[in-house]
C-alpha cells in the first residue's frame, strides 16, 4: 500500500524492540468478546487511476454550475473564483497543518487568520472578529448563544421570518434544550415587519436575528431594526448570507447591529454541494470575552518580533470544560485562508466593483422578469443579488419545463413560505451574462400562463 | 549531519495592509453587459477604510512566503496526539476538486445530483461497516458537533421514552468538547475520576435514574483500550441510559473491534482524523455520527437515503433534532474520505490501524527507559509521557519546543490533564521506521541535553521564524486585528 511505508523487515525489527513476536499481540488489551471476528466487509483496495474512475463517473451525473444557466442562490452563491485561490490553498505547508498550537512553527496560518479576522473586521463594520465557524447557519446559532450568554436572565429570541429558513431551523436544534423561547417576526414586502417587532419586543428578550440581505435578497432597514432592539434592551444579530452585498451596501456594524456573523463561500470557496463554506462572526469591543471559538492575537517574541497567537482560550473548551462559550473545537482554517486571498485579491476596489456588477445584472433580470406576464416581483424594495417573483404557472412546472432549456431557474419557496404562493427566489451573479439572462426572461415567457 | 544544522531561508513579510499601494489591483471582472444602476446611495457604505490594494503578484508571494512559516503532515513528522496526523493523499484533493464535486450547487434538483447523492450514501454504508452501526449522518461539520448532534438525539430519545434525565457521565480523561457539549445539551456533567481506564465500580458508583448517558472515549486519550467497555455499556443500559462513544480514537479499532457491536449507542467520526481528509490548518473536518437503530428517528436532516435506484435526501424524520447546520455536511470533506475507502479497502484499513499501533508501540519501546511512562498497559495507536524524569527543572513545554530544533512537530503537551506534563504521541501508520527512530534520537538527545546543557531546552526554539511568544500579554492586553497607527 503506497500510503503505508513498512517494509517485512521494518515490522520485524520493530516487533524484536517491542517485545513480541505477532503484530496480534499488540492489541491484547482488547478483550476477546470485544474483538471483531470478520473482515470488514469493504471493496477491495483500488489504484489511483481505478479510484479516480469511480469519482470521476460520479462526479459527471452531477450539474455543473459552468455548464447551466445558474439561476440558484439561497444561501450559496456562484461567483469566479480566481486562479489564484486554489493555488496558494494547495501549498501543503497550509492544508497539512493542524490547529497552530505551536506558534512558532505555525506563523503562516496565525498570520493569514489575523488578517482574516481585521479583513472581516472591515467588512463588518465590527472590532473584534474570531477565526471562524463552520459555516453561516451555526454561526447564527451561536450568535444567539452569545446573546443568551450576556443577556442573563433574557430568555426570549425574536427571529425575523425573512432569515434564511436553514439558519432559523439550525438556531432551534441549538437551542432545543435551553431554557428559551424562539419567536418568528413576519415578514411584511419581503422584510422584518417592523410593527410587530415593536409589539413582540419587551425587558425579556436577548436578542432579535434578521438577515442582510436577507433570505429574499431584501436590504432590511437595519438602522430601524437596531434602534428597536436597543431601546428594549436587547441586542441585533445581523446575519449575512451573501457578504458581497457588503462590498458596496452599508456595513451592518454601522448601522447599529451588536453581532454579525454570516456565510463567507462567496469569497473563493467552490460551491461543493453546500460545504464545507465558512462562518464568520464578529462583535463590538464590549463582547469580545463572549466570543465563542478561536481567536489569534498578535504579540512578540523573546527577541521583540511581531509574532501571533491563539489567545483568550480560556474562553474555550479545553481550558473551560462545561462552562465553555461554545463546545467549538476547530475553525475553518483552509476556508478562511480561501476568503482571505479572494479579499486580498479584490481589494477595496475590486470588491466594491463586483458587488455593483452583481447589484446590476440583478437589477436587470428583475426589471425584465417584472415586465412579463405571469410575473410579479413579490415585493418592493431594494434587493442585492437575489429578488423574489410570484408565477402564475407553478413553479414545479416552470423549474421543468426551463430545466429542459438548460436552465435552472431559481429556488421554490412553495415550502418555506406557502403564503406568496409560487414564490421564486432568483439569484443573478457576474457569472450571468446578458445573454442567459435574456434566455431566461425569454425561457420564462414561453410558458403557458 | 545532525537535524540541527539544516538552513532555510526564512524572510520577513508584513501584514497585507502594511504592503497596500493606493490604486494597486489583483482582479479581473468581466465587462458589465446591463445597464449599470446603483441604489440609493443613502443605503451606500463609503469605501472601506484600509481595505488591502495588491496586485496579483503581491498576493502570491504573501501567501507563499506565509506558507514558508508553517510546518504540516508534508514537511515532517507531526505526532500530534489525538489528532491522528496521518499523510493526505493527494489523490483526494484531485477528487474533491472535480468539477462535478466542485460546482455542483446544493439547492440543485436530485436528478441532478445523483452522483453526489450516491457517493454519501456510499460513504454512510462504509462508515456503518467500519463502525458497526446501524445508520449513519453525514451532516455535522466537525468532530465537536457529532458530539453535539449526537449528545441532542440521546436527549430526544429519552424525551420521547418519557424519561427526564439530565445528567452525563464523563470520565477526566475526555477531551474538553465531551464536557461543553454535555452542557449545551442542558445536561449536568458528573466528572468520574479514572486510574488510567474506567472501571465498572467507578461507573456504577455514579450511576443513577438522572443519568442520560455515559459519554467516553475509547481507546481513551491515553491510548489504552477501555477493557470493561462491554460490561459498563451493559450496566448503563441496564440502568436505563445510553453510551456515547468519541471517535476521535477510532484509528485504532479498524478492523479489529467495532464501537457498535460492543455496546455503543452513538460515536462520531473525525474524518480528518481516521479517513485520511486534511486538518487545514485547522479545519474544515468533517464529524458524521453512527447509531444503533432505535437512535435512527432522531438524526439530524437531511440524511441519503435509496429509493429503487435513485438516491434522495431525506428530510422527513418525524422525531429529528433538526439540522445542526446548513445543507447536507462537508461534501467535499467527504469526497476526499471515500476517495481514502476506496484506496483503502477493508483490508488497507485494517493495516492501517495495525501499522499505527506498531508505531506508537516501537516509540513507546524506544523511550520508555528515559522518559516516565505512568501507565503501563498495553497501549494502542498513542502513547502518553509524564515529564517526571525530566531533570534541572525542564519541562513538557521545554521538550516540546527543542523538538522544533529539531525539526519536528511537537508532540500534544499537557493533555491529558490526568498525566501531569502529558507528552501525548501519536505516530500514525502513514511514518517509516526510519522517521521514528530520527524522532526518537532527538527525544533521546534532549533528555540528555535536559541532563547537561538545560539552556538548550529552555531558549529553544531558536531555529524558527520566531522565539518563544510572550502569550500572557497576547491574553492581558488582546490584539486582534490590526489597525492603522
Amino acid at each position: 500500500m503506497r500510503y503505508l511505508p513498512h517494509t517485512e523487515t521494518d515490522i520485524r525489527q520493530m516487533l524484536e524492540t517491542i517485545g513480541v513476536t505477532e503484530i496480534d499481540e499488540l492489541f491484547s488489551g482488547i478483550p476477546e468478546p470485544c474483538r471483531l471476528q470478520a473482515p470488514l466487509d469493504l471493496p477491495p483496495a483500488l489504484s489511483e487511476s481505478e479510484s479516480m474512475t469511480i469519482l470521476r463517473a460520479l462526479a459527471e451525473q452531477n450539474a455543473k454550475v459552468s455548464e447551466w444557466d445558474c439561476f440558484l442562490g439561497g444561501g450559496a452563491y456562484n461567483h469566479f473564483v480566481p486562479a489564484v485561490v486554489d493555488h496558494l490553498v494547495s501549498r501543503s505547508e497550509f492544508y497539512t497543518a493542524y490547529t497552530p498550537y505551536q506558534p512558532e512553527i505555525s506563523q503562516g496560518t496565525l498570520q493569514a487568520i489575523f488578517e482574516f479576522q481585521t479583513m472581516i473586521c472591515q467588512l463588518t463594520g465590527m472590532d473584534v472578529a474570531n477565526a471562524s465557524m463552520y459555516d453561516g447557519a451555526s454561526a447564527c446559532a451561536e450568535a444567539v448563544l452569545l446573546a443568551l450568554r450576556v443577556g442573563r436572565k433574557r430568555n426570549k429570541v425574536l427571529l425575523s421570518e425573512a432569515l434564511p429558513p436553514q439558519y432559523r431551523e439550525t438556531i432551534a436544534t441549538y437551542c432545543r434544550y435551553l431554557e428559551v423561547e424562539l419567536i418568528e417576526v413576519p415578514q411584511q414586502d419581503g422584510v422584518t415587519d417592523q410593527a410587530e417587532l415593536a409589539a413582540l419586543l419587551d425587558d425579556q428578550v436577548a436578542a432579535v436575528a434578521v438577515g442582510y440581505p436577507n433570505y429574499f435578497g431584501q436590504i432590511e432597514d437595519l438602522q430601524a431594526l437596531a434602534a428597536a432592539a436597543h431601546a428594549a434592551g436587547a441586542k441585533l444579530i445581523s446575519a449575512v448570507a451573501e457578504p458581497m452585498a457588503l462590498g458596496m451596501f452599508k456595513a451592518p456594524g454601522e448601522l447599529g447591529a451588536d453581532v454579525v456573523v454570516g456565510e463567507g463561500q462567496s469569497f473563493g470557496i467552490p460551491l461543493s454541494f453546500g460545504g464545507p463554506g465558512i462562518g464568520f462572526f464578529a462583535v463590538k469591543q464590549k463582547d469580545m470575552r463572549a466570543l465563542p471559538g478561536r481567536l489569534v492575537g498578535e504579540t512578540v517574541d523573546l527577541d521583540g518580533k511581531r509574532g501571533f497567537v491563539l489567545t483568550l482560550a480560556t474562553r474555550e473548551q479545553h481550558i473551560r470544560r462545561e462552562k465553555a462559550t461554545s463546545n467549538i473545537c476547530s475553525n475553518q482554517g483552509m476556508c478562511t485562508l480561501m476568503v482571505g486571498i479572494f479579499l486580498a485579491l479584490h481589494g477595496k476596489q475590486g470588491l466594491r466593483k463586483l458587488a455593483e456588477l452583481n447589484y446590476a445584472k440583478a437589477a436587470y433580470a428583475k426589471q425584465q422578469i417584472a415586465a412579463l406576464d405571469g410575473f410579479e416581483l413579490a415585493f418592493d424594495g431594494e434587493t442585492f443579488n437575489e429578488f423574489v417573483v410570484t408565477c402564475k404557472e407553478s413553479v414545479a412546472d416552470l423549474q421543468q419545463r426551463l430545466e429542459k432549456e438548460g436552465i435552472l431557474p431559481g429556488i421554490s419557496l412553495i415550502k418555506d413560505y406557502p403564503e406568496l404562493g409560487n414564490g421564486l427566489l432568483i439569484c443573478v451573479t457576474e457569472q450571468n451574462s446578458r445573454e442567459q439572462i435574456d434566455r431566461l426572461v425569454s425561457a420564462l415567457a414561453g410558458g403557458e400562463a | 549531519m545532525s537535524r540541527t544544522d539544516s538552513r532555510g531561508l526564512v524572510l520577513d513579510e508584513k501584514l497585507l495592509f502594511e504592503s497596500t499601494s493606493e490604486g494597486r489591483v489583483g482582479y479581473s471582472l468581466p465587462q458589465c453587459d446591463v445597464p449599470e444602476v446603483t441604489p440609493d446611495s443613502k443605503l451606500l457604505r463609503d469605501e472601506i477604510a484600509d481595505f488591502p490594494e495588491l496586485s496579483e503578484v503581491d498576493v502570491v508571494r504573501h501567501y507563499t512566503r506565509l506558507s514558508t512559516w508553517n510546518y504540516g503532515v508534508d514537511s515532517g513528522f507531526y505526532p500530534l496526539g489525538s489528532c491522528t496526523m496521518k499523510y493526505n493523499p493527494k489523490v483526494n484533493e484531485q477528487a474533491a476538486r472535480l468539477p462535478g464535486f466542485a460546482e455542483l450547487h446544493p439547492q440543485a434538483p436530485e436528478h441532478l445530483s445523483q452522483g453526489a447523492l450516491q457517493l454519501m450514501y456510499m460513504l454512510q454504508r462504509d462508515l456503518a461497516e467500519v463502525s458497526g452501526f446501524d445508520a449513519i449522518t453525514l451532516q455535522p461539520a466537525a468532530g465537536a458537533q457529532g458530539e453535539f448532534a449526537g449528545m441532542l438525539m440521546i436527549r430526544a430519545w429519552h424525551e420521547a421514552q418519557g424519561n427526564k434525565r439530565n445528567k452525563v457521565i464523563i470520565p477526566d480523561t475526555a477531551h474538553g468538547t465531551n464536557p461543553a457539549t454535555a452542557s449545551l445539551c442542558g445536561f449536568e456533567v458528573i466528572p468520574v475520576a479514572t486510574d488510567g481506564v474506567l472501571s465498572k465500580t467507578a461507573i456504577e458508583a455514579v450511576m443513577s435514574d438522572e443519568v442520560a448517558a455515559l459519554m467516553v472515549t475509547n481507546p481513551n486519550t491515553l491510548g489504552l483500550f477501555e477493557s470493561d467497555i462491554r460490561e459498563i455499556c451493559d450496566l448503563i443500559h441496564e440502568r436505563g441510559g445510553l453510551v456515547y462513544a468519541d471517535g476521535a480514537n477510532l484509528n485504532a479499532l479498524m478492523g479489529i473491534s467495532r464501537p457498535g457491536d460492543i455496546g455503543i449507542d452513538v460515536m462520531h467520526f473525525n474524518l480528518h482524523k481516521t479517513f485520511s481528509t486534511p486538518h487545514g490548518g485547522g479545519g474544515p473536518g468533517a464529524g458524521p455520527v453512527g447509531v444503533v437503530e432505535k437512535l435512527l428517528p432522531f438524526m439530524p436532516t437531511p440524511i441519503v437515503v435509496k429509493e429503487g435506484d435513485r438516491y434522495k435526501l431525506e428530510y422527513d424524520l418525524k422525531q429529528s433534532i433538526g439540522r445542526v447546520k446548513g445543507f447536507a455536511g462537508h461534501f467535499g470533506i467527504l469526497v476526499r474520505a471515500y476517495s481514502y475507502i476506496l484506496s483503502m479497502g477493508g483490508e488497507g484499513l485494517k493495516r492501517a490501524t495495525e501499522m499505527a499501533v506498531l508505531n506508537a508501540n516501537y516509540i513507546r519501546a524506544r523511550l520508555e527507559g528515559e522518559y516516565d511512562l505512568p501507565h503501563k498497559q498495553r497501549s494502542l495507536h498513542e502513547v502518553v509521557f509524564s515529564e517526571a524524569a525530566l531533570e534541572n527543572d525542564c519541562h513538557t513545554l521545554d521538550v516540546a519546543k527543542r523538538l522544533i530544533d529539531y525539526g519536528f512537530h511537537p508532540p500534544t503537551i499537557y493533555f491529558p490533564l490526568v498525566v501531569r506534563g502529558a507528552l501525548m504521541i501519536e505516530p500514525t501508520e502513514t511514518e517509516s521506521k526510519q522517521n521514528l527512530d530520527e524522532f526518537c534520537d532527538a527525544l533521546l538527545a534532549i533528555a540528555d541535553e535536559a541532563k547537561k546543557q538545560p539552556e538548550l531546552l529552555k531558549q529553544a526554539p531558536v531555529r524558527a521564524k520566531v522565539k518563544r511568544l510572550d502569550e500572557a500579554t497576547a491574553a492581558r492586553k488582546p490584539k486582534l486585528r490590526w489597525v492603522r497607527e
